[in-house]
């Protein structure tokens, strides 16, 4: 990738003719500037160590954060872990003792920054499973959930709200963007409510919540998937349906930008469709800007996940958060904040990288 | 022989939230193959509109009517389909600001081949080939052929949206302000260019600016647009160096002569600006404005007049003008 982006403009075949025929090519076909070639490419470092040392100060602050935020937010571990019976002084201050409680917090903190070097996240509070093990185990279940809400969202939204940018004052656009911000409105919990009532309640058309049915994993690969298939429906569509309206806004508002362009009025004069104008001229510009705002919404879809997945009961990382702070589990929030907080910052500095490679003028000028 | 462009009775209104404004007020011309037309005129005069109508390239809402048969068929109304194989094949546009006119993410050498690859259906390898070869044509080298727009300086992006006008061999090529972005040198260059490619290929020319010695070193032919009309269309050097309409008169003398220091200390402009094009003047539209008004111009409308065989001015004291 960073070959591509300092390789001058010369003849590369891949972009231009082909193999054989370029001989047009090979004519006077040195450009001037090998100069400038070693000073793009150190310039490119110095981009990329910037984004990433950006990331790693943000990932620092998290880590710091993570350790204070959940011993603040109150709540009784011990009780938890003790479970209902009444407890006596003496098995208190033990359960505290097992759980580093009884330490000052100077003392947990420096316990803590240990552990975060060694990358030892310690034990659950409730099942003393190693709480990297339940992360792992719940992630593809979150990562078939976003991942197909976000497909869904991101290639409906930027369809329609290409058309939507491209047509401005249609009926087409004011319906489009009407229902983009009444979703939006939606608060995710209440369309999740109104969706299990409509479709598995009245209806009955969708399994309530869970992931798996009764029968559970004892099925074969197919019927199993078809399952999972069937139970992921709701969810996955309550939260495309929240994220979709930011695409199509997005989208619509850079087409809108690209507009009045005169590239665009060059492509019709050319002679080409309507929609071919569109999808090869208008759209690739209005991608840029939307590429990176995508990105930078990431936090944004953890935050859909963790109420979506809490609503229809979807064995994900949402969920396993939800649980946990409700006792609260201080390790496993821990690393789960982390973790959507390392998402979200490794999210953002992709983005601002791809966004370099995407668009040649950032790619070659600066 | 054929014309290969004829305008009859053009014009052209916009449809705005400030009800109907008239843009074009019945324009007629007629260029033969090899013809050069400068169009002249202050921004505004509706120039460009008449540019943008020859491909059908307004905004829906805008009425024009009149004719504009171009090579044969008249292009107002014929089908989209017929209107598409057209555009480009049969006139192209080198469109003013090559900044904005080229496409920022894709490289130049399918920018020029998109309309061969379109109305000629060669695969886009030939094309491109073909692209290198009209790169070459208007002096651009062929490493330039995988670069973007970014990377090329004012006059390389003017000459790629030279070549890519050549890339179809249409019959008919419109310049709108074509060199107006560009400094004086690099303006020359490209002038020379347009000027040596349309004669080689017998291409008629039809080249908007608002800079009348432009027009005059380039075109044969030289009319002059005031308020959506023709007001003068002629011979371009006599027309520039002694135009029959008034407000001719005014733009070419807004060009100081070189080396004439009594010039140079006293240009002459022109009082006023150019009307309202939803509110204009009642009889001829220039009279506010006219150093030489005369009682009946608020009054009586004019159309062009014939100053001489291939001379037309649109004022009434024509004869007494010149």
């Amino acid at each position: 990738m960073g070959n591509l982006s300092t390789t001058p403009p010369s003849v590369s075949p891949s972009g231009g003719a082909g193999g054989g025929d370029d001989a047009g090519y090979s004519a006077g076909t040195t450009p001037p500037g090998g100069v400038h070639r070693s000073a793009a490419r150190r310039e490119l470092w110095r981009f990329l160590a910037g984004r990433v040392s950006g990331a790693v100060v943000s990932m620092l602050l998290v880590l710091l954060s993570a350790f204070f935020i959940f011993r603040v937010i109150g709540g009784d571990p011990v009780r938890a872990v003790g479970g209902d019976s009444p407890m006596t002084p003496e098995q208190r201050a033990e359960i505290e003792e097992r759980l580093g409680l009884n330490e000052p917090l100077r003392v947990q903190f420096w316990e803590y920054v240990k552990d975060v070097f060694t990358l030892d996240w310690g034990q659950s509070y409730v099942s003393s499973a190693q709480v990297t093990d339940l992360m792992w185990d719940r992630l593809p279940n979150t990562l078939l959930l976003t991942g197909t809400a976000l497909i869904l969202a991101a290639g409906l939204g930027v369809w329609i709200g290409a058309r939507a940018g491209w047509r401005q004052g249609s009926t087409f656009e004011k319906t489009q963007v009407g229902i983009s911000l009444t979703l939006w409105s939606a608060p995710t919990f209440w369309l999740g409510m109104i969706v299990i009532i409509v479709f598995s309640v009245r209806l009955d058309l969708f399994p309530v919540n869970g992931m798996r049915s009764a029968r559970g994993g004892d099925q074969d690969f197919l019927p199993d998937l078809l399952d999972v298939a069937h139970h992921l429906v709701l969810p996955a569509c309550t939260m495309a349906a929240v994220i979709y309206a930011q695409y199509v806004l997005i989208m619509r508002s850079s087409i809108l930008e690209e507009r009045g362009n005169d590239y665009l009025t060059v492509a019709k004069a050319k002679g080409l469709r309507d929609d071919v104008v569109r999808r090869r001229h208008a759209v690739p510009n209005a991608l840029l800007p939307t590429v990176t705002l995508i990105a930078l919404q990431f936090g944004a879809i953890f935050n859909g996940a963790l109420l979506t997945e809490t609503i229809f009961s979807w064995p994900g990382l949402g969920l396993l958060f939800y649980q946990a702070i409700k006792i609260p589990d201080i390790p496993l929030l821990q690393v789960l904040f982390i973790f959507f907080a390392g998402t979200t910052i490794l999210a953002n500095m992709l983005a601002d990288i791809i966004y370099r490679f995407l668009d040649p003028r950032v790619r070659r000028s600066a | 022989m054929t014309p290969v462009l004829e305008i009859d009775d053009l014009r052209i209104t916009y449809r705005g939230s400030r009800g109907e404004v008239p843009a074009v007020r019945g324009i007629s011309m007629s260029l033969e193959p090899g013809d050069t037309l400068g169009l002249a005129g202050e921004s505004g005069c509706g120039k460009s509109t008449v540019a943008g109508a020859i491909l059908r390239l307004l905004p829906r809402e805008t009425q024009v009517t009149g004719r504009i048969v171009l090579d044969g068929d008249d292009v107002l109304t014929m089908s989209f389909g017929k209107l598409r194989a057209v555009r480009w094949a049969g006139a192209s546009i080198v469109f003013q600001g090559a900044m904005h006119s080229l496409n920022p993410v894709h490289r130049i050498a399918r920018q020029i081949a998109e309309p061969i690859v379109l109305h000629e259906g060669l695969s886009s390898d030939a094309a491109e080939k073909r692209a290198v070869e009209l790169m070459a044509q208007v002096g651009l080298p062929a490493w330039r052929a995988s670069s973007y727009p970014h990377q090329l300086s004012g006059g390389q992006r003017q000459r790629v949206m030279i070549a890519m006008a050549l890339a179809c061999s249409p019959q008919l090529i419109i310049a709108d302000e074509a060199t107006t972005a560009l400094d004086v040198m690099i303006q020359a260059q490209v002038l020379a260019l347009i000027k040596r490619l349309v004669a080689e290929r017998n291409i008629a020319l039809v080249m908007i600016s608002h800079d009348l010695s432009v027009l005059a070193d380039t075109c044969d032919r030289l009319a002059v647009m005031y308020a959506g009309k023709l007001v003068e269309d002629g011979p371009s050097h006599e027309v520039f160096a002694a135009a029959r309409h008034p407000y001719a008169q005014a733009l070419s003398a807004a060009f100081p002569t070189v080396g004439d220091p009594a010039e140079r200390r006293n240009p002459h402009g022109l009082a006023g600006d150019p009307p309202d094009p939803s509110n204009l003047p009642t009889g001829c539209s220039f009279h506010p404005r006219c150093p030489v008004v005369r009682d009946d111009c608020a009054s009586t409308s004019v159309e062009l007049r014939r100053a001489r065989d291939d001379w037309r001015a649109a004022c009434l004291r024509v004869e007494e003008v010149a």
